[in-house]
Order: C-alpha cells, then sequence, then structure tokens
C-alpha cells in the first residue's frame, strides 16, 4: 500500500489509525479546539464559492418566478409524463439526506468509529437537503399558492386533505424529517458551541452564542443528559431513516403505472438513498479535508470504512434493480413486460444505461482496497454515483409514464431550460446553506473526537502534590517511597 | 367551366410541424379496441348466463366479455351530502364491509350515470370530439402565441406535438393486421373514442391529495377546479390517460395564451365554467345537462323519464354509437346496451370498473379469408 507506512516495532503505523489510537497525528484537547475551530474564519475561496452558490440559487429562483408567472407549461412537461425534472429532484434530494441520519444516528447506535469524524457535515448535510428536497413539491405544483391544501388546517370549510394519497404522507414524512433531523443536529451542537462561546471575542457573536449554548457549563451532571438525550434522539432519528424514503416510494408504489406498481420500493429506495447519501458526503468531505487541512481528523481509515458502506449499497442497489427486471420478466404481465424492455433497450435505454454503469458497475471498483483509499478516485467516483443516482429517479419517474398502459398516449420528454435552471437552483440553495454552516459552525463534533483522544495524563508529581505526601495509590506497594 | 392556373412551388425555407396526437396506431396486443367476426357473434356467452363458458366460446383476457363485472357499475360510495342516498342506518355503518366490495349495494344513489359506445357504429368522423368541445368551453391550445414567453417555441402546433392538447373525448385509431407491410385481408382500422371511464373504483380518486377529484354518489368522477392545486398525479394514475392539465391560463383572458379571444367568446356555454392556469381537467359526463335534467323534473315533480337527454357527444354523433344514460335503471337504453353480448371495459383486468361500456366492432371477413384477430 502506497499509503500505508512501513509499521514501526510493535506492528504500529504512525500515520494509520487504529482502533485504539484513532487519531494518531491529535495529541491534546487544545490541538482540537485550535484545528477545528479555526476553520471557522472566512476566506477568499470561501466567498467566491458561496458567491457561485447564490448565483446558482438566484438563477433558480428566477425561473420558478417565470414558471409561477407563465404556468407550468414554462417547465417541459409533455403528456403523458405529467411528472418531470422536479420529481426526480425532489427523490434525488430526500435521498441525499439519508445517508447523513444513518451515519449520524443508526451508526451512533452501532458504535461504529469511523462516524466520529464525518457525521457533523453529515448531519448538515441532511438537513439542508430535505429543507431543498422540501420545496420541489411545492415547486411542481400547477398553483403552488395553494401549496397549504395539503396541510390539515382547521378552515370553515371543514376541508382535509386526503389520508390516502401518498402525497399527503409526503407532507408528513419530510415535515417530520425535517424537525428530527434538524434537532439531532441542533442538540449535537451544544457542547461545541459552548466552545465556541468560551472562545470568542466578539461580545455581539458571544451572546448569540451563548444563547445557542443553552448555559452550557461542561458539568457532569449535563454530560449524563446531553449523552442520554443524544442517544434517545439517535434511536429516534432511527426509524426515520428507513421510513421517510419508504414514504417517498409509496408516490409510485401506490400508484398503477407499470414500473412503478411494486412492493420492491421501499426497501429499493431506502438503499438506494444510503447510496446516492454516502456518495454526497464524499463530494463534500474530500474537498473539504483537503481545504480545511482535517486529513488527520478525517484519515484515510474513515474514508476507507464509509467507502466500503458505498460498495455495500451500491450492491444491494444493483440487487434490486436485478429483481425488478426478473419480477418483471416472470410476471406474465405485458404492460411491466413492454415497459422494461422500453426502460433498458428502448427509447430510454441512455438514461438506463447511465443508471446501471454509474451506479453499478463503477462503484465496483471499491473492491480494491487501493481505490478506497484514494481520494482522487472516490471524488470522482462520487460524482458519477451522484449522476448515476438522479438519473435513477430519472429512470423510475420519466419511462414510466411515457409508456403506461395507453399505446395511444405513448410519449416522450423534453425538460427545457426552466427545468434545467431550477435543477441548477436546487444545489446552488444547497451549497449555499452547507458554505454559510461550515463557516459558522464547527463541521466536526469537536467533543466526540475529544472523547476517543487519551484523556492528558497528569505526572505522578502532580498527583502527589494533590494528594499529599505519603499518599500509597491502591495497588502500589508504597516500597518506592 | 373549367379554367387552370399556371401554378409552381418554390421552397421558402420556412418549415411547419406536423403535430400528431398519436403516440403508438397499435394496440400491443392490450385489447382496447376489440373485434369479433360476425360468424362469432351468435356464439358467445351472454352477460345473463354469467358467461359460464356458455357455448364454448368464451373469450380470453384480457376484455373478457363475461358480464360478471357489470354490478361495478354501481360501485359503492360514500353517504352524499345532498341527501340523495338517505342518512347511513346504524346497521350500515356497522356492517359495511370492504371497500370496493363491487356486489355490496347498500350506501348507493339510485344513479349510475354510464355510456355505452358502440365500435361497429364509429366511423371514427370525430363530431364527438367536436360537440365535446363547443359544449364544454375546451381550450383549443394550437395556436402559435399559446407557448411561454421566452426562449418559446413560437410555432403553430407547438402545444399539440408535447402532446398537451385538451380533448375530453378523443378518437382513437388503431391499425390491425399488415403486420408484413402487405395490406391483407387481416388489415383492419379501428377507432375508438376514450373519455374519462368514470371508474367505479378510480384509481386517480385516491392519489389526490386534497379531494380535488372523488365520487359522487351517482357514479360521476368528479373534477373540482377550485379545490385542485396541481399535482397531476391523477394523470399519472389514469389507466386511460384521459386528465388534460391547464398548463397556462387558456381560460384566462388577460393571459397571453388565453384560448378564446373576440370572438371564440362569443361562444363559449354558459352553464360551463373555464378552467384557469395549473388545474386538471376532464370529461364530466356532462354534468350540466345531468343537473339541468335532474331539476327541471324536480321543478315539474316528476321523476326522470328514460332517455329524457343525453350528453353532448352522444347528441352529436351521426351513427348513435354513443349512448348515455342511467345504468341502474333498467328502462333507460344505456342499461340495455351495457349488457349487450359484445360489451367490454378497457383493462378491465385493472378492476377500474369502468362507467364507459365500449360494444366490439363486428367485423364480416370474406369466405375463406384469415379471420382477423379476435381482439
Amino acid at each position: 500500500m502506497a499509503t500505508t507506512a512501513t509499521p514501526l516495532p510493535g506492528g504500529q503505523r504512525p500515520n494509520i489509525a487504529t482502533a485504539a489510537v484513532r487519531f494518531p497525528a491529535v495529541t491534546s484537547y487544545e490541538q482540537v479546539d485550535d484545528e477545528i475551530a479555526g476553520t471557522l474564519g472566512p476566506s477568499l475561496g470561501w466567498f467566491a464559492a458561496l458567491g457561485v452558490a447564490i448565483l446558482c440559487m438566484l438563477i433558480g429562483a428566477t425561473a420558478w418566478t417565470y414558471q409561477i408567472h407563465e404556468g407550468l407549461g414554462a417547465a417541459g412537461y409533455q403528456p403523458p409524463v405529467m411528472w418531470g425534472v422536479y420529481i426526480v429532484t425532489f427523490v434525488f434530494w430526500v435521498g441525499i439526506g439519508h445517508a447523513g441520519t444513518l451515519i449520524s444516528a443508526i451508526l451512533y447506535l452501532f458504535r461504529a468509529g469511523f462516524r466520529t469524524s464525518i457525521y457533523r457535515v453529515s448531519e448538515a448535510m441532511t438537513v439542508f437537503a430535505v429543507m431543498t428536497a422540501g420545496l420541489f413539491p411545492i415547486l411542481h405544483l400547477g398553483r403552488p399558492w395553494k401549496f397549504f391544501y395539503l396541510i390539515p388546517y382547521p378552515n370553515w370549510r371543514l376541508l382535509w386533505p386526503n389520508p390516502k394519497s401518498p402525497l399527503v404522507w409526503d407532507v408528513f414524512a419530510i415535515l417530520t424529517y425535517l424537525t428530527i433531523s434538524s434537532t439531532f443536529l441542533y442538540v449535537g451542537l451544544i457542547p461545541d458551541i459552548a466552545i465556541l462561546r468560551d472562545r470568542e471575542k466578539n461580545p455581539m457573536r458571544k451572546s448569540i452564542l451563548a444563547m445557542l449554548a443553552l448555559g452550557w457549563r461542561n458539568s457532569d451532571r449535563e454530560w449524563r443528559h446531553f449523552t442520554r438525550a443524544y442517544l434517545f434522539l439517535a434511536a429516534l432519528a432511527t426509524p426515520l431513516v428507513l421510513s421517510v424514503h419508504s414514504v417517498v416510494s409509496f408516490d409510485f408504489a401506490m400508484a398503477l403505472s407499470p414500473g412503478w406498481h411494486a412492493t420492491i420500493f421501499p426497501p429499493y429506495f431506502v438503499a438506494g438513498a444510503i447510496f446516492s447519501g454516502i456518495g454526497m458526503v464524499f463530494t463534500i468531505i474530500i474537498p473539504l479535508r483537503k481545504f480545511f487541512k482535517l486529513e488527520h481528523y478525517i484519515t484515510l481509515n474513515d474514508i476507507d470504512a464509509a467507502a466500503k458502506l458505498c460498495l455495500f449499497t451500491s450492491c444491494v442497489v444493483g440487487l434490486a434493480y436485478l429483481t425488478e427486471f426478473q419480477v418483471a420478466w416472470m410476471s406474465g404481465n405485458r404492460f411491466e413486460q413492454d415497459y422494461f424492455w422500453n426502460r433498458v433497450f428502448g427509447q430510454w435505454a441512455w438514461a438506463a444505461w447511465i443508471m446501471l454503469i454509474c451506479n453499478c458497475v463503477l462503484p465496483l471498483s471499491l473492491f480494491s482496497q487501493k481505490l478506497r483509499r484514494n481520494t482522487t478516485w472516490l471524488f470522482f467516483l462520487s460524482l458519477t454515483i451522484n449522476v448515476g443516482m438522479w438519473f435513477e429517479r430519472f429512470v423510475i419517474v420519466v419511462p414510466s409514464l411515457s409508456h403506461e398502459f395507453e399505446p395511444w398516449q405513448w410519449g416522450t420528454y423534453r425538460p427545457t431550460f426552466v427545468d434545467y435552471s431550477i435543477l441548477l437552483g436546487s444545489f446552488g440553495w444547497f451549497f449555499m446553506w452547507f458554505l454559510l454552516f461550515i463557516k459558522q459552525l464547527p463541521v466536526m463534533a469537536m467533543s466526540e473526537i475529544k472523547e476517543v483522544l487519551l484523556p492528558r495524563m497528569r505526572h505522578r508529581h502532580e498527583i502527589i502534590d494533590d494528594l499529599g505526601e505519603g499518599y500509597v495509590r491502591p495497588g502500589e506497594t508504597g516500597a518506592v517511597h | 367551366m373549367w379554367t387552370a392556373t399556371k401554378a409552381s412551388i418554390s421552397k421558402t425555407g420556412d418549415s411547419r410541424i406536423l403535430p400528431s396526437t398519436e403516440g403508438s396506431a397499435r394496440q400491443h396486443g392490450r385489447g382496447i379496441a376489440q373485434a369479433i367476426n360476425a360468424a362469432d357473434l351468435g356464439t358467445i356467452g351472454n352477460g345473463d348466463e354469467q358467461g359460464a363458458g356458455a357455448e364454448g366460446a368464451k373469450e380470453s383476457l384480457p376484455g373478457d366479455a363475461s358480464h360478471a363485472f357489470l354490478p361495478g357499475l354501481r360501485a359503492p360510495v360514500a353517504a352524499d351530502a345532498q341527501g340523495e342516498l338517505g342518512a347511513p342506518t346504524a346497521a350500515d355503518q356497522g356492517i359495511l364491509k370492504g371497500l370496493y366490495d363491487p356486489n355490496d349495494v347498500r350506501g348507493m344513489a339510485k344513479r349510475r350515470w354510464a355510456m355505452t359506445i358502440d365500435l361497429a357504429r364509429c366511423t371514427g368522423c370525430s363530431a364527438c370530439v367536436t360537440a365535446c368541445y363547443s359544449e364544454n368551453n375546451i381550450p383549443t391550445v394550437g395556436a402559435y402565441w399559446q407557448n411561454a414567453t421566452f426562449f418559446a417555441d413560437v410555432r403553430p402546433g407547438f402545444n399539440i406535438e408535447r402532446g398537451r392538447e385538451m380533448n375530453w373525448i378523443r378518437l382513437e385509431r388503431y391499425f390491425e393486421g399488415n403486420l408484413d407491410g402487405k395490406f391483407g385481408d387481416d388489415f383492419e382500422t379501428r377507432f375508438l373514442p376514450m373519455l374519462c371511464q368514470h371508474c367505479g373504483n378510480a384509481p386517480c380518486e385516491p392519489v389526490c391529495p386534497v379531494y380535488a377529484t372523488y365520487h359522487s354518489p351517482d357514479g360521476l368522477n368528479v373534477q373540482v377546479y377550485n379545490r385542485c392545486v396541481g399535482t397531476r398525479y391523477c394523470s399519472n394514475n389514469c389507466p386511460y390517460k384521459v386528465r388534460y392539465f391547464n398548463w397556462f391560463g387558456y381560460g384566462e383572458p388577460d393571459r397571453k395564451q388565453y384560448a378564446f379571444p373576440e370572438p371564440l367568446d362569443w361562444q363559449l356555454n354558459p352553464d360551463v365554467t373555464v378552467r384557469g392556469k395549473g388545474v386538471m381537467e376532464k370529461c364530466s359526463f356532462c354534468v350540466q345537462r345531468i343537473r339541468e335534467a335532474e331539476n327541471r323534473a324536480a321543478a315539474e315533480h316528476r321523476d326522470l323519464q328514460p332517455d329524457e337527454f343525453t350528453s353532448a357527444c352522444a347528441q352529436a354523433c351521426p351513427s348513435r354509437a354513443i349512448t348515455f344514460g342511467d345504468a341502474a335503471d333498467p328502462n333507460w337504453t344505456v342499461a340495455q346496451l351495457a349488457h349487450d353480448r359484445r360489451a367490454y371495459h378497457v383493462f378491465e383486468e385493472l378492476n377500474t370498473y369502468t362507467g364507459v361500456v365500449y360494444l366490439k366492432k363486428v367485423n364480416h371477413p370474406a369466405a375463406g379469408a384469415t379471420a382477423p384477430a379476435a381482439h
């Protein structure tokens, strides 16, 4: 391995973490505080990136305004394809969110060590991805100004949303997810905000941080409550990883269309969501650890472990694709068979093969440890995974609608600049929030990293000073004195 | 008598698209427009006999001609607000079993509006389509100005090319035979007017998040424009693809895409509203005519007479292929036709319990010719 150094006598490698020493290059609490809090100062490059993100967001916002003014016909809808880029992008962003909760909650419950350094970024990614996804169901409405009809609010007409409609379940699923994941992010942040508060010189910022820290004093009692609360929140967030994307998949699975009407959708969507989310985590942390010079926190071991998770979910997703085809083949259902044939070898073959190559073929490279530890390759791979997973949703949404029961109404789909601008705008919106986050709040849980470090040992003479001459520690004979 | 003018053709450099609303001209074996040979007509089972393989010529799926599904014309519905059903009794509420038991007729309205379309009579003339356009204020959307403002194609027919036509009833034309490129004896064209099937068990209804599409007690699948937010889920879930979306403000006079500029607005039907942008619309079974007839009968203190009124498409059909009426009352023509031995439902296997019953086209193959496929 090019990246691993020669073992020292005793078997330990100086630059490689082990279960015992997870951050070999991090030695003290002060170093953690200095290095991670030190990433917070805005830099020129950050301003440039933020500017690009805001510009993209404005392009999307302009396109949306234009679309509201003109009508939904400004987008590229082409009946019978009544759902297009917006729903594709909605599912894409909800999916992105899932890896964050998986890493921050499920891996916490499973005590997976590699989570420590990447979970804060992932959790923030979750919140912002759900915030992005939540825009799309509104954005794709014919009358977005009436979106509140989907919310059960008391009204004079005694009208309620339809509890049978998966779109109403979506409303609840997304709002629940946003609530839980943002609470979880915030609770995890409290000890770190307290550290920032104590370091802050600017009285204005200090008072804001003090408010956010909720008067955290680092006492044992607070820590006991905090860890208990964090555990429960992790346990509460865990079922959401499975349930939210299952509900999103019901948008399709509950419908009648060939290619949608499948019981495999919930597990298939959850696996795809985690896969795409880990792809996005790589897209974010690989540049982040480089620009913030945090390579010794997000170690190659952590990345290696996350890459294995990525490989695993890729295989699950690949299995789901094969199962779909197999079910269509075995079903004897002409509509299903025609649809799948059209999807893989017909009209939509280009999209289906982008999906298959990006999601099932390229990630197989991660069987090689060399490539798992090669950040350049991983970054490239993460981009192809993002593309592949966007196309997976495209392949689910569009080809099915374009090739349904009625041959007379078979069609195609061509998005317009409005669709593309809003897609771009969603990335701008997401990265705008993310960039603002990483310069306001620490990108890593300083307190959790400190938990992993060995506490600073006091020297013998300090102890003796404290305890007084003649004290014999348990297990010592005292004969030394 | 005869005049002649010298004509010449030259290229203008301009181009026009030829919009087509056709997806595929073939049925791909899906049994949408079915036909039967005249010789076989006497042998298939009648509905009253419950099929049961009578005479041994029972059709196979899709579109099985057995009539066991016809009670589904009266799918159960919730108690209505208008009081047509009366208040459900405590017993009704206690023992109502199964959401969609087609044989459970308790708690239902007296009527089930339905339609039969005889494909043997349909000539594909599209008079029904035209009548529907004028009756229901359907916008025509093919004009060059009916597109978005910026970066948009300002070509005539652009919306049609995108499949955004709004015909609540459309005429589908399917070819049979000619698979080898030869117009042999098996070559055949079938016409099928396709409109909202007013399913008793409608796929569009449960998916609407805001109840903008719901089931009326008398069997109509009703679209509430004011409630619709435009998720278009109903259209995605409609196997018949008979729902049409207002992509632009075709019905709004202040919009560029307004479909009824002076003097077209003079032909608007005052009994029917025009639809704003961003809502779904579809065939209403001419609900304005139904309510008008009911109100008139009520005002005259009498019951509706069988075949007292009909829908616009049925009224306009020159060959009387379309029959509209109350399938729950055996005195109406439609109730009798729905039990015709040629009756079938499109995509019956989807359990939609459609309110539109098609009667198979009858073929008369020449003696000794290869018989066309039965469906």
